[in-house]
């Protein structure tokens, strides 16, 4: 993945599993939302390809790539809610656009999902009347409005108060659960990862690649790699380690 | 949503009110005054041969066949295309350009088709008006200064002028109303996420579409004196 010719990671090859729930993490700065931009079509790989069961991304003509971006639901930092439309009109844009189904039901369902992430009752409200918390989980709810296969957050607990962060961590399994949805979270809040993640990939700054692969709580325990273990224990240096090089 | 491309009929209608109606005021301001300069002009150099009436005749023909379409283009270039580029400038500094690209919507379809029309309809419409603003603009020397009737101007106006030459500058129009529009969304889209570029691009914005403006105008005097127009 490349900005022009400056290198932000190099050699990233991992596998995420159907109704898994994923985490990318690393520090400040090492390319997680980069990859993220990448896993959704946003940006072409300068080497390499994103496949989706089976199906590569970049090889796929327009249209296919169109029929795969629906598939998929994401929520990016700030929410990027359309400021010109109410909340309602933001969750509702996709179904209108995609589905036939007639406005009541459509305003039915936007009350839903506005409803799932606790916004019951704020669909009349723009975006620049509402709190930034807010405009992160009606972002979410937008995400979700097509019941897509996979959803993509981006750093969902960023700027969220820690019950706020909990109940979006609850909700985040709660619809791997139901909808059988896979769900990759670019995050570096340490209780989320703890409490939602099946699997992660840990990217580093400095060797521009990723260093980890696996369950966060065995990385924490069991991983060769200082940088990952210093990570994922909040900067508590393990003194048996020793300072042992990998 | 209209056919195969997708946008909102709603947005459409908001961005015409702001490009047609809210756009009136400049416009006759800009343009009656024009009118009025072009005659006080042209009064001074054919008074001298005693042909102070011809002045009806000069501000009706530089109006409809050019002024009135490119100082129209011009106002609403910065008017209109600066206020596109600065909006979605902003939308991309907010990702909200991302956010429609990740669904699958067009951005190009969504966000330009609909103020790429809106000009295109609007243009032509401003241009006639301000034609016939500069027209009376132009009349206001023509009798106050030059002390002609005003049946008179009006009869030497529109024995001057033929449907011809207001047709040229409509269609001038519409295709300078494509230009300012492409310039204000490509510049809008093509910003960098910051406060500074959306300054930039609004600026990149008006300086583009005013260049290609004259330009344009240049090519078609060319080619409306070959084929004899």
């Amino acid at each position: 993945m490349t900005y022009g010719s400056y290198v932000i990671q190099h050699d990233l090859d991992f596998v995420i599993r159907r109704g898994e729930v994923f985490v990318i993490m690393g520090g400040s700065g090492s390319g997680k939302s980069t990859l993220l931009n990448h896993m959704v079509g946003l940006k072409q790989p300068a080497r390499g390809d994103v496949v989706y069961d089976g199906q590569s991304f970049w090889g796929s003509p327009p249209e296919a790539q169109d029929e795969l971006r629906r598939r998929l639901g994401v929520s990016f930092q700030a929410g990027a809610l359309w400021s010109s439309m109410t909340l309602a009109e933001n969750v509702g844009l996709p179904l209108q656009t995609f589905t036939r189904l007639p406005a009541r039901q459509i305003s039915e369902i936007v009350s839903l999902k506005l409803a799932l992430v606790g916004l019951a009752g704020y669909e009349e409200f723009y975006p620049s009347e509402v709190s930034g918390g807010m405009l992160k989980r009606a972002g979410v709810a937008r995400a979700m409005a097509l019941d897509p296969d996979i959803l993509f957050f981006d750093e969902p607990s960023a700027g969220l108060d820690p019950i706020s962060s909990r109940r979006l961590d609850d909700l985040i399994l709660e619809l791997r659960d139901s909808l059988g949805a896979t769900m990759v979270v670019v995050t570096h809040e340490l209780p989320s990862i703890f409490t939602i993640a099946d699997n992660s990939v840990f990217l580093d700054g400095e060797t521009r690649t990723m260093i980890a692969y696996g369950n966060p709580k065995t990385l924490r325990d069991e991983s060769p790699n200082p940088t990952v273990r210093t990570f994922l224990r909040r900067g508590a240096v393990d003194a048996a380690a020793g300072g042992a090089a990998v | 949503m209209r056919g195969r491309a997708r946008f909102r009929g709603s947005d459409l209608l908001l961005i015409i009110q702001d490009c047609g109606p809210r756009a009136l005021g400049i416009v006759t301001l800009i343009s009656f005054l024009i009118g009025l300069i072009l005659a006080f002009v042209g009064a001074v150099q054919l008074q001298q041969f005693g042909a102070s009436i011809f002045v009806a005749n000069l501000v009706a023909i530089a109006m409809t066949r050019e002024i009135g379409g490119i100082m129209t283009a011009i106002v609403m270039s910065g008017r209109t295309g600066a206020a596109f580029a600065a909006q979605l400038g902003t939308m991309n500094t907010n990702q909200e350009i991302d956010a429609l690209s990740t669904l699958g919507i067009s951005p190009m379809e969504f966000l330009v088709l609909p103020r790429m029309v809106a000009l295109i309809v609007m243009m032509p419409l401003l241009t006639v008006y301000a034609d016939l603003v500069g027209i009376l603009g132009g009349a206001v020397v023509g009798i106050g200064m030059l002390g002609l009737g005003p049946m008179q101007y009006l009869e030497q106006t529109r024995d001057a002028v033929h449907v011809s030459d207001f047709l040229v500058g409509i269609a001038k129009s519409v295709v300078f109303g494509v230009v300012v529009a492409l310039a204000g969304c490509l510049r809008g889209m093509q910003s960098g996420r910051s406060a500074a570029s959306v300054g930039l691009a609004a600026t990149s914005a008006v300086v583009t579409s005013i260049v290609f403006l004259i330009v344009l105008d240049g090519i078609f005097a060319v080619i409306l004196n070959v084929l004899g127009f």
